[in-house]
């Protein structure tokens, strides 16, 4: 049972999080499901492995322990890895990966920094006869690689490129059994509300069916498979992980029965040499406020606020505007605007001043007095924001750790 | 299902379904047909060259495409085509997720059978 939880962005939050009170900087959702999974699963037999550790991988392992304590799980072994925050490791003149520069051209407090680790870090937790595998920045996929090498003893590179697939398939949970999928009229999705995980049934040769329960909502098919085979995929002939470059350009998929899909002849190179890691940044704040207008002309009433905001914030303002029901999303794109007679104005401003966040929610606010007629409904709301930016680091300097903690 | 003789022009979601995903500042859209007949129209229609003309503001970077021939995919990658992406972008889609039915949206010229 893998439990997938982590973003690069969600890292950077959890740092956050983890400044502001030491204790916490991992999965909110931990409790509730610890709470839910440990005893079925320990009765089961079933390992979990889970990056919910995220920013406090101890801190995530020890609450698990608690929660194992109270709900009467004595001797439960709990895994904590650590070893991915190489914070001190990596110097302000460490260039990016993918793009000019170096972190200390950003010019903003540095959060937090995490390697992603691979197969290999969880490993000896499996070794250990961990039932609960914590960790922080775990790949995505090697965390669904690991039993697999664990159980079949796999090793060799066409057998990590097999498991990174299976990996790669799963991690994203329910987009690959009908969610994030539905189109009504184009694709349609059963029982979408009842959406259930996906599972995989891997054989020692590396063949997988990809799968979920009959009475769950969703469905598994040759084209739920196939969009989340290239999700965030660029070359689909090497996607890098940790543990190898994956070759999925000449992966099989062939629908066997109702929701069962086989899939197969993934491949295998080498693994990268060195390991990406994530840098967040805090990054101020991110402002963002909101007034509607509906009925007649309500575009034109719309425009001529959006207007006022820019003229209002000063040419040089870096604040964009949005009229949502009119073209939002896809306005960078060029699209036509539609004349909706249902239209919100959203003005939306990055900055690392609170003044200046403060003082554009207040001009959009305004306009329920000051601007075109009939507005209505403003909301605004200033959120803390983080950037992140990737860098890559010698294996060498990474040491993953394990602990083993017993209930 | 076929879209084909609609009174309307033919677009890209008539014969195929998408998916978007992001990294940085680079988006990755994979187009699929659903039905193999109708791979080589697609693969005519969306070119590399096409989906950057019909985007400059937007994708500011190269595109490049990827054939997946046997699966009746291609894959998109579009650089700097994310408005700065999540840590930058004020789209309120800073993931460009959504960009799915950009590519989506496109008209297809008629089938020239």
């Amino acid at each position: 049972m893998v439990l997938e939880c982590l973003g690069e962005r969600t890292v950077a939050f959890a740092h956050r999080d983890r400044m502001a009170d030491p204790s916490r900087g991992y999965n909110a959702h931990l409790e509730r499901r610890m709470r839910a999974l440990l005893a079925p699963c320990r009765a089961a037999g079933t390992v979990i492995i889970s990056n919910m550790g995220a920013a406090n991988p101890r801190a995530a392992a020890e609450r698990t322990r608690e929660i194992a304590r109270e709900l009467g799980l004595k001797g439960l072994k709990i895994a904590c890895i650590e070893g991915d925050d190489v914070s001190a490791r990596v110097p302000p003149d460490t260039p990016f990966m993918d793009e000019p520069g170096t972190l200390a051209d950003i010019g903003r407090p540095i959060v937090g920094m995490n390697a992603y680790l691979g197969a290999d870090a969880i490993l000896p937790a499996l070794h250990a006869g961990a039932d609960v595998v914590i960790g922080g920045r775990l790949a995505d996929p090697s965390m669904y690689l690991a039993p697999l090498m664990h159980r079949y003893g796999w090793a060799s590179d066409a057998e990590l490129g097999a498991g990174t697939l299976v990996g790669h398939l799963m991690e994203c949970g329910m987009q690959v059994t009908g969610g994030y999928f539905a189109d009504p009229g184009a694709k349609e999705v059963p029982q979408l509300a009842q959406c259930g995980y996906p599972i995989a049934e891997v054989s020692p040769d590396g063949g997988a069916v990809i799968t979920k329960l009959t009475e769950a909502g969703g469905c598994v098919t040759e084209a739920t498979v196939k969009e989340q085979l290239l999700y965030e995929v660029h070359d689909p002939a090497a996607y890098l992980t940790p543990d190898v470059t994956a070759d999925f350009s000449r992966v099989t998929v062939r629908g066997e029965s109702k929701d069962r899909v086989r899939v197969g002849n993934a491949g295998g190179r080498a693994r990268p040499d060195r390991l990406k890691v994530t840098v967040g940044f805090d990054a101020g704040f991110l402002a963002e406020a909101g007034v509607s207008y509906a009925g007649p002309a309500a575009a034109a009433r719309g425009r001529l606020a959006a207007d006022i905001v820019r003229e209002r914030l000063g040419a040089g303002t870096d604040a964009r505007v949005d009229l949502i029901g009119a073209r939002s999303l896809f306005a960078t794109a060029g699209l036509p605007d539609i004349e909706s007679e249902d239209v919100r104005l959203h003005v939306a401003l990055r900055s690392t001043s609170r003044e200046e966040a403060e003082l554009m929610l207040w001009e959009v606010e305004s306009l329920l007095c000051c601007g075109p007629a009939g507005g209505g409904g403003f909301r605004g709301a200033i959120t803390p924001a983080v950037m992140t930016k990737s860098v890559l680091i010698d294996r060498a300097q990474v040491t993953p750790s394990l602990d083993v903690l017993v209930a | 299902m076929s879209a084909h003789g609609r009174n309307r022009p033919l677009i890209v979601r008539d014969i195929a379904h998408a998916r978007a995903g992001d990294k940085g500042n680079t988006s990755n859209v994979s187009v699929w047909a659903y039905d193999a007949a109708d791979f080589e129209l697609l693969k005519r229609n969306l070119t590399a060259e096409r989906i950057k003309r019909e985007f400059p503001r937007l994708i500011r970077g190269k595109v490049e495409r990827y054939v997946i021939e046997h699966l009746h995919g291609l894959n998109f990658v579009l650089h700097d085509a994310l408005e700065g992406g999540v840590n930058a972008s004020l789209n309120l889609d800073s993931h460009g997720k959504s960009w799915s039915y950009l590519i989506l949206g496109l008209e297809l010229e008629p089938p020239q059978d």
